[in-house]
């Protein structure tokens, strides 16, 4: 137990946390949203995370963001940004029509949904990590080495964005942090304006609430569900951009403890509620930054299931409830 | 299929326990025959085939919890851990007892286990405890990463095998089977000494794995049949309906746990006995994957559907090792598929069929009366 350093960096870890829980929190919102709508655990939310990065990180490459700086620098960030939200929200779109929509119309038991979307899960990260193989059938992967190479391992864009640090005080404050943070609180709260002001965002809520009836009053159930699966989509893109800025490394299963982390934000907050998606994130990523600073960084993940844990002994349905349809949200 | 099956179920009784009999010879007979095509190239199939029998015993166990008493766990491999390190840290590590000795410990130490993680968790709804028990197989295997009693990522090494019968020998020697062009010959070159669990020859460790799994399936039909059998289902089915009946769903459910534990710890110690080494990465997330994967492709609640699944599982991507680095790619693909071709497994369970009859009699009451008033309208 090591208090003297947790009090003396209290500001940095707060900060650090934060960020992480952030991403998190945008992670969170998918699965949060599609358990609202289907009552389903989208295991394969985390690969959509994981294409967003890559589809990140290749965007830099292909426009040169190693050498850039200034205002070019932040055009491929915007466009990386752009490139990351448009793939994850591909990916997620398909998981809907390939491994769902057949099963919703069969009816078929939750836990085989579970199954679909586990299998969907490996299929897309296995198709990432051969991705070497996969572009050598159709004789590309010379000309596309520099994308598809090291398959297996890290891919970084270490040092392409030189983030300034300020000094507060004795306090050092790592830009990125701040704008992972900002960046991903603004997303969260317009999202959530969305969901309950708009004419699509009620659709969702009347569905989440009662799917015979919202049909009956118009509301398309299989769009409601499109449309869920595609915001889920843009907030992971969101999420693995930031998370590549702060980050700078992917992998092929970099989706995996992201993924199991942001469900347990989403569980810990309260599964179905936007606005317990980010409060559980926000409190998992500080938990564990303070965590692994008490006990040492290797006891990070338990510190986060443990909370978990707890929370649920106390509060069973998360720390804010249950409410993406309920009349309050 | 459902010829057969009403041709076997209206056989007199001797001659079922007999087909029985010779189906579970086989079963023991199957790594001597060496018979080709199904036999593994480059792998030891006798170990193949050890391994096929724990996944099966895993799957047995899981069934309980999630097919019979329909509790989603997501952290199976966490007590499959817990009966593996306990039979390690007392036949190597920090004592010297026999293996024979240890394994009961384990098995108590993992259902123990099992209540301890089910009291305060099965409280929570289905989805979370799913969640719940994900993190506690996170936590176990971590827990084994981070402390050194536990010998950290190193592992642990020298577990206690099973004693040989009949000393280094063993008691006698089976030949195998050789396939030649076209003739079958006995191979007194290649034998298997009967009852020496060594290092090499790895099928007296299946033996031993499948007289479990056959007690085990022994076990779970008993099980399945009494009182606890119909009460964890009627627990899956309506909670709130089998509480009212009298049911303590609650004491169900944990003892569903418990159970489901007790045979995953049971797996663990055989495994790591066989290993004789096992470290944090024999224990990962995706095991637990495995592991329902094997029990929903078979057909969660179908005590022979999940063994089938077991098999699959663990005996398709080493036959087809070729395919190695696209061997998770087509399980995550035929999982898809099996997903929306056979949503009930690939063997449901009975009651699956007569439950659908039932549903599709109601149905089509609620047709006819409501036939009824729109006429009368």
């Amino acid at each position: 137990m090591n208090f003297d350093f947790l009090f003396s960096n209290l500001p940095q870890l707060t900060i650090g946390g934060l960020a992480f829980g952030a991403i998190y929190a945008l992670i969170a919102l998918g699965y949060t949203m599609v358990y609202g709508v289907l009552q389903l655990i989208n295991f394969a939310h985390s690969e959509v995370f994981m294409y967003g990065t890559f589809a990140m990180l290749w965007t830099v490459m292909a426009l040169g963001g190693a050498d850039a700086d200034g205002v070019q620098l932040i055009a491929i960030l915007i466009a990386a940004l752009f490139a990351a939200m448009m793939m994850s929200a591909l990916i997620a779109l398909l998981l809907e029509r390939v491994a769902y929509r057949p099963l919703v119309k069969k009816n078929a038991p939750r836990l085989i949904a579970l199954i679909s979307a586990i299998g969907a899960s490996f299929v897309l990260a296995e198709l990432m990590g051969l991705r070497d193989r996969v572009t050598g059938w159709i004789g590309l992967d010379d000309d596309l080495s520099e994308y598809v190479g090291k398959a297996r391992i890290n891919n970084s864009m270490a040092g392409v964005v030189d983030a300034p640090r300020w000094e507060i005080g004795n306090v050092t404050l790592s830009s990125i942090d701040v704008i992972v943070i900002v960046a991903a609180v603004g997303m969260m709260v317009l999202l959530d304006q969305f969901v309950r002001r708009s004419r699509l965002g009620k659709g969702i809520r009347a569905t989440a609430q009662d799917p015979e009836t919202a049909a009956l009053m118009g509301v398309n159930p299989t769009r409601t569900i499109q449309i869920t699966f595609l915001i889920g989509g843009l907030m992971a893109g969101v999420a693995a951009f930031l998370y590549m800025l702060k980050i700078e490394t992917t992998k092929y299963d970099v989706g995996f403890l992201l993924g199991v982390k942001a469900f347990t934000a989403a569980v810990l907050g309260g599964i179905g509620n936007l606005r317990g998606a980010l409060l559980g994130g926000l409190v998992l990523g500080v938990a564990e930054s303070w965590g692994s600073a008490l006990f040492g960084t290797e006891w990070r993940h338990v510190v986060a299931f443990v909370l978990l844990v707890v929370i649920l002994l106390f509060r069973p349905t998360g720390l804010l409830g249950e409410s993406l349809g309920k009349a309050r949200a | 299929m459902n010829k057969i099956k009403q041709r076997f179920i209206s056989l007199p009784r001797p001659v079922k326990v007999l087909l029985w009999v010779l189906l579970a010879l086989f079963a023991y007979a199957l790594p001597l025959l060496e018979l080709p095509i199904i036999t593994t190239p480059g792998v030891d199939f006798g170990g193949v085939l050890f391994v096929v029998t724990m996944y099966a015993l895993v799957a047995i166990g899981l069934n309980i919890v999630v097919g019979y008493a329909g509790l989603l766990d997501l952290g199976y491999v966490g007590f499959y851990a817990i009966g593996a390190y306990t039979a390690a840290i007392l036949t190597s590590f920090h004592a010297h007892w026999p293996l024979l000795l240890s394994i009961p410990v384990a098995v108590v130490a993992t259902t123990i286990s099992g209540v301890l993680l089910g009291a305060p968790t099965l409280r929570v709804r289905g989805d979370y405890l799913a969640i719940v028990t994900l993190g506690f197989g996170e936590i176990i295997r971590l827990v084994a990463v981070n402390v050194e009693w536990l010998g950290e990522r190193k592992g642990i090494s020298n577990i206690a095998r099973p004693p040989s019968i009949g000393g280094d020998d063993g008691l006698f020697q089976i030949p195998h089977l050789y396939w030649g062009d076209g003739t079958v010959l006995l191979d007194t070159e290649d034998t298997t000494a009967f009852l020496k669990f060594g290092v090499l020859d790895q099928i007296p460790y299946y033996w031993l794995g499948l007289t479990v799994v056959i007690a085990m399936l022994f076990a779970d039909k008993l099980i399945k049949n009494s009182r606890v059998g119909r009460a964890w289902e009627a627990t899956r089915e309506d909670e709130d309906a089998a509480e009212l009946m009298g049911v303590p769903t609650f004491r169900f459910k944990l003892l569903a746990f418990a159970t489901g534990a007790f045979v995953g710890g049971l797996a663990g110690a055989l495994y790591a006995s066989r290993q004789s080494f096992i470290n944090p990465d024999s224990f990962l997330l995706l095991f637990s994957i495995l592991f329902l994967a094997a029990v929903v492709v078979g057909g969660q609640g179908n005590r022979w559907g999940v063994v089938v699944g077991a098999v699959l599982v663990a005996y398709l991507p080493q036959r087809f090792r070729e395919f190695d680095d696209f061997r998770v790619l087509v399980f995550g693909l035929a999982l898809v598929l099996l997903a929306a071709w056979r949503p009930e497994g690939l063997f449901p369970p009975k009651r699956t069929v007569r439950a659908r009859q039932l549903e599709q009699d109601l149905e089509e009451l609620e047709e006819g009366h409501e036939g009824e008033e729109a006429a009368r309208a």
